[in-house]
């Protein structure tokens, strides 16, 4: 077991426990970036998918996992990055600053929409957030100088400074620039959470009561997480429109919304590594299904919703038996080998409190 | 009762009814830098309505809420702790999932500095106020005796730490006037005596003033300059806690009309 000894209070600061977890997210970097010059054409558009996924998993796990707020409409969010980031371009906003934008507007709009939606909590606020989603697939259909109405829209081609990014004929670069955003994103987010407004987020999230009577002004702390984790959204919008190269009302289903609460939920609540591995989850199982019709020979297309199945009953599994996720086991592996053999089995378990204050509203 | 111009909290006839019940009924009190004064009285007697109005969680329908001689009344609840006013909660409200580290850490919130913005590109000033914030937990640890339990999540410790946790953040943001509801509740009788010595040295040493709530009468008459009992929302005694222990309407209200004769003033 290695024992970190601590001799300053920076090293509770920093981002990294010591240079031992440095050189190992320094050599994931290196590896991922060199991935285009190993991987086939197919499993690098796959990973591109990974890390777009995981960069809208980042951007929910915000706000279900660290301010303890429920979304069933982050569909709406990506849609709306998606669609900001192509209408800028088509009215000839070059990529960066359009792709940059997609995301301001995506988190003021959610910022906007989270003035009322944070009255609510729990199951009404999903309720709210779905409603809002049915809204904007509406609008979507609507606005048809912009989205293209029900027929859809093409994403214009990607290029910055005369270099193209464009997801077919320049798929690592578009994987290059997907891997920069999403690292960019992971630092900020990190950094949040280490910092007094992640801590404010966390307060909200576990007692609203206490959080007031420390100075925390509940209202504007979620209205800010609402703000961010659309705003992260939106982002990963912009990119999944240019990963599809053709978006229309159908490409953001309420089925994306879902996913995306899947991503969170089985990668682990509260955990930026959570996102990570829920969206190699998401992204990787139909991959990992259609390998093994393959290999089996067993043609499950002739059972209609069996992937979907499959799913259920992942989703399931893992909320009766593991509700801290997939990086939750994770880190019971790791302490169990740790303390090998001193771990106990409760050593995880979760201590019911049965004393909570009245509720004062 | 009006306070007098030292008064570092006066309460003028503080009423509030939930309904048809008038659960504070013109309370008036004025507390004193550097005293720890208690309110006392029966279950229901409205001693936590008191501080949820003093913490500005319930509005008052009358009455006013002055500290360090600026009305208070109208505040929000997140603009009480900015102030030098903190509070503990009778029932525990700690942040379960969070180490002990950084519950007392989020105590610091009334003290930041920095924007999210700031925050999330880290900025140098970030860090050193993260340094300061967090030699002030260190100072609340060591004063509290927490060292052991620095790191450990709050969903696994012990009642009585976790108590004392609370005491630990609401210190942490460095307060002038400490609320404390019912600090000794659930506690054993040495840690209630850890308790009884804690408040001496924060009123000692740090010079902060403290208003608590309690039950055992023991550590109300060791540690209080001043006592108030309270009964239906209505004030009933104030001085020495001898002295509102033996006042008749006190032991009337705890014990009933009849034992008034019985009991020996």
């Amino acid at each position: 077991m290695r024992f970190i000894f601590k001799t300053t209070y920076d090293r509770d600061i920093d981002l990294f426990e010591d240079n031992w977890n440095r050189i190992k997210i320094a050599l994931l970097i290196v590896v991922m970036a060199l991935l285009p010059f190993t991987a086939s054409e197919y499993y690098l558009a796959e990973a591109t998918n990974t890390l777009i996924w995981a960069l809208a998993g980042m951007g929910l796990m915000l706000l279900v996992g660290h301010s303890g707020q429920v979304s069933l409409g982050h569909a709406a969010f990506l849609a709306i990055g998606a669609y900001a980031n192509v209408a800028l371009m088509n009215v000839g906003v070059p990529f960066v600053p359009a792709f940059i934008a997609a995301g301001i507007i995506t988190g003021v709009f959610g910022a906007v929409i989270a003035i009322p939606a944070i009255r609510m909590s729990g199951i009404y606020l999903a309720i709210a957030t779905l409603a809002l989603f049915v809204i904007v697939e509406e609008i979507v259909i609507l606005a048809e100088p912009i989205t293209g109405g029900i027929g859809g829209i093409f994403a214009p081609e990607i290029t910055i400074l005369g270099v193209s990014f464009e997801r077919y004929a320049a798929l690592p670069n578009f994987y290059w620039l997907c891997l920069t955003t999403v690292v960019l994103v992971t630092i900020g987010y990190a950094n949040l959470l280490r910092s007094p407004t992640g801590r404010a987020f966390l307060a909200v999230r576990d007692s609203e009561v206490s959080a007031r009577a420390l100075g925390i002004n509940v209202a504007r702390t979620k209205t800010l997480a609402f703000g961010l984790s659309c705003a992260v959204t939106g982002l990963a919008g912009a990119l999944m429109g240019h990963a599809l190269s053709f978006i229309n009302y159908e490409a953001f289903s309420i089925f994306i919304s879902i996913n995306l609460l899947l991503v969170v939920t089985i990668g682990g609540l509260g955990f930026i590594q959570g996102a990570f591995l829920g969206a190699i989850l998401i992204t990787g199982l139909p991959q990992l299904l259609s390998i093994l019709r393959d290999v089996s020979g067993v043609d499950t297309s002739a059972f209609p919703g069996f992937e979907t199945l499959i799913f259920a009953a992942i989703l399931l599994i893992f909320i009766i038996y593991e509700p801290m996720g997939l990086y939750g086991r994770w880190l019971k592996t790791r302490t169990f080998f740790d303390l090998f053999p001193l771990c106990r089995r409760d050593m995880f378990r979760r201590q019911k409190s049965y004393l909570k204050t009245e509720r004062m509203r | 009762m009006a306070g007098t111009e030292t008064s570092l909290l006066t309460v003028t006839d503080l009423s509030i009814s939930f309904g048809g019940l008038k659960a504070v009924d013109g309370i008036s009190f004025d507390v004193e830098p550097g005293e720890v004064f208690t309110i006392v009285g029966p279950n229901g007697a409205g001693k936590s309505t008191i501080f949820n109005l003093i913490s500005r969680f319930y509005q008052p329908s009358s009455g006013r809420i002055v500290f360090e001689g600026r009305d208070i009344t109208g505040l929000s609840a997140h603009q009480i702790a900015p102030l030098g006013i903190a509070r503990t909660f009778q029932n525990i409200e700690l942040f379960d999932h969070s180490t002990v580290l950084s519950n007392l850490l989020m105590g610091r919130h009334a003290h930041r500095r920095t924007s999210w913005v700031e925050d999330m590109l880290f900025l140098p000033r970030v860090r050193a106020e993260e340094r300061a914030h967090r030699r002030r937990v260190e100072e609340v640890i060591e004063f509290l005796e927490l060292e052991a339990y620095r790191t450990k999540l709050i969903a696994g410790l012990p009642y009585g730490v976790r108590k004392v946790v609370e005491i630990a953040r609401a210190l942490a943001t460095g307060p002038k006037l400490l609320l404390l509801d019912e600090p000794a509740s659930g506690l054993s009788v040495e840690e209630s005596q850890d308790v009884a010595f804690w408040i001496e040295d924060m009123k000692k040493d740090m010079g902060l003033t403290i208003l608590m709530v309690e039950h055992d009468m023991n550590l109300v008459a060791q540690v209080s300059d001043r006592v108030l009992a309270v009964a239906n929302g209505r004030p009933l005694a104030q001085g020495s806690s001898a002295e509102v222990q033996s006042h008749p309407a006190v032991i009337e209200a705890y014990l009933g009309t009849s034992a008034t004769s019985k009991v020996p003033a």
